[in-house]
């Protein structure tokens, strides 16, 4: 029932969110729509709409993966260090292949990704006082030594301005042709459906996987590949979208539980639900100019973030 | 039958396993008794392929452990290591439904429900069914995990310590529950052990380690005396016949 609701506010703030803007399109007009008006729906709005959906969707999806694999519900591509990782792998691509397209830069971002995501998950096993709370603190850490590498490349070549918009999730230069990069998240999606028994038996330890004749190495691989490929692809269109991947599968678990057969799609929903919100609030705060939704993600997901942390004894997280 | 031939494992050069042979025969509950660091939970592991041995061989069925494909052990062997710290927010039916996983691989059929049912049914879990495991009691927690264990169907059940942390009642529910499996289903049951009268009570044979080594093996009725308590353990023991079983006083 709950998630009946939440399918209706999905498709409600989707329809909301084609018609704000500065662009006057209203919609009575849908169906007598000058080519101007066509022009700005189908060149800015639905393109916008598509990369909130799937960015949301997949980077929540992303953070239950890794929540998951590492059986730490703080662990997230914000706390992990990944998508620090995945901007630093951006700024070495354009630095040693200028003239590279999309597709590479999306490659070198996601080797970067998957190989910070890897550090952090070794830097995890040595780690001998696990509290819950320690080791994202540990992940943001990391995350921002990598970052400071960033800054210190960007300064020495000049290029502070463009990392500076990977810093910031914005959704605004989101326009046909610049944002078909994230269709990619949407294989991978479907992929962590099909895995996701075996991601949740991974979740329960490498001992119980074992028991039950999974590899649970391959398991922990293919899932970091997904989780970096993911961020790889969103950092790389919409930018840093912080938090998102931390909040949305810990309130889903609060009531679905872990498995995520059942708790994936309720995640994808919720994810998409949560940056749709954050993205109109941002669009409509100042009208008509507007907040980045790396602002209004942040602001809104760490007092979640830091309200989940509080009430973490009574979730048993 | 498993033949464990000369196994070694050696942490930090320090011998935690020392060419420990035993013989676990079917269709009987063997414990391995012993102090804390004498080696059971490692030899266990050992057995089940969780860690890799230095030397020696496990034979299941004539067959060295390491050299069958991880699914098809699955189905013939299975292995609870002590999983209190398990904090993962599923429900009792999805965790007695992964013992089926070596067999679907998460698809389940009619036959596969079925048979979780039953496992459910069998260590009386019904009323806890769609409860997450994190709500159960320690007690509540091990039937749940030794139902998934009855679903994964194995003939061979290798159980770490499943009486930790479990007050009198409930340990003897699991220890009942155990007896019945191999009576009943006809499995084969190996367990760590540190209650000796639980030990004495339930099983058909004993392996006591010490020191890395297995000092002696037999059945209960020749390991449950004064004289290979006292090696086992360096303490004394007074061995009293109460209804029929063997009780070890060793309290004062």
């Amino acid at each position: 029932m709950k998630w009946l609701v939440a399918g209706f506010l999905l498709v409600f703030f989707s329809i909301l969110s084609l018609f704000i803007g500065v662009s006057e399109l209203s919609v009575m007009d849908i169906f007598s729509l000058s080519s101007e008006e066509k022009d700005v729906l189908v060149v800015s709005r639905i393109p916008r709409l598509i990369s909130l959906l799937i960015a949301g969707m997949s980077m929540s999806i992303a953070g239950l993966i890794m929540q998951q694999l590492s059986q730490n519900k703080f662990v997230s591509p914000t706390t992990a260090g990944t998508m620090d990782a995945a901007r630093l792998g951006i700024l070495v691509g354009m630095l040693l292949f200028p003239a590279a397209t999309m597709m590479q830069k999306m490659l070198v971002a996601f080797l970067f990704a998957l190989a910070g995501t890897f550090v952090f998950m070794k830097i995890l096993d040595k780690i001998r006082y696990r509290d819950a709370v320690f080791i994202p603190l540990v992940g943001l850490m990391f995350g921002n030594i990598v970052g400071s590498i960033t800054t210190f490349l960007a300064y020495r070549y000049d290029l502070i301005q463009s990392v500076g918009t990977w810093l910031h999730g914005d959704f605004s230069m989101l326009i046909e042709g610049r944002y078909e990069l994230l269709y990619i998240s949407v294989p991978v999606v479907i992929i962590a459906y099909i895995f996701a028994h075996h991601f949740t038996i991974a979740g329960m330890g490498e001992d119980f996987a074992s028991n039950l004749g999974l590899s649970y190495q391959k398991v922990v691989y293919l899932g970091l590949g997904l989780v970096a490929l993911i961020t790889a692809s969103v950092v790389l269109t919409a930018g840093m979208l912080p938090f998102l991947g931390l909040i949305v599968p810990n309130i889903v678990t609060i009531y679905q539980g872990d498995h995520l057969r059942s708790s994936i799609w309720q995640t994808a929903i919720l994810g998409a639900l949560f940056v749709l919100v954050c993205d109109i609030v941002g669009r409509v705060i100042i009208y008509p100019y507007e907040i980045s939704i790396g602002l209004t993600v942040g602001v809104l997901g760490s007092g979640i973030f830091l309200y989940l942390l509080l009430r973490r004894r009574s979730y048993g997280l | 039958m498993v033949n464990v031939n000369n196994v070694s494992k050696t942490y930090q050069e320090v011998k935690v396993v020392d060419g420990v042979s035993v013989h676990i025969k079917k269709g009987k509950i063997t414990s391995f008794i012993g102090s804390n660091g004498a080696g059971k939970s490692t030899l266990l592991s050992m057995v089940s392929r969780l860690i890799p041995k230095d030397e020696g061989s496990v034979l299941l069925d004539g067959e060295e452990i390491t050299s069958y494909d991880n699914r098809e052990l699955a189905k013939r062997l299975s292995v609870l290591k002590q999983s209190n710290n398990i904090k993962v927010r599923i429900t009792v039916r999805e965790l007695v439904s992964f013992g089926r996983f070596p067999y679907t691989q998460g698809k389940l059929k009619d036959e596969d429900k079925k048979l979780i049912d039953e496992s459910i049914h069998y260590m009386n879990l019904e009323a806890f069914e769609d409860r997450f495991l994190d709500e159960l009691s320690g007690g509540q927690k091990q039937r749940a995990y030794i139902a998934m264990v009855i679903a994964q169907d194995t003939d061979y059940i290798l159980l770490d310590e499943p009486l930790n942390n479990l007050d009198m009642k409930h340990s003897k529910q699991i220890m009942k529950a155990l007896r019945r499996m191999v009576d009943e289903l006809g499995k084969t049951v190996v367990i760590v052990i540190h209650d000796i009268n639980f030990a004495s009570c339930y099983s058909d044979h004993i392996v006591a380690l010490k020191d890395g080594k297995c000092v002696y093996e037999g059945t209960t009725e020749e390991m449950i005396s004064n004289d290979v308590l006292r090696e086992v353990y360096d303490m004394e023991f007074n061995v009293c016949k109460i209804d029929g079983n063997r009780i070890c006083v060793f309290f004062t």
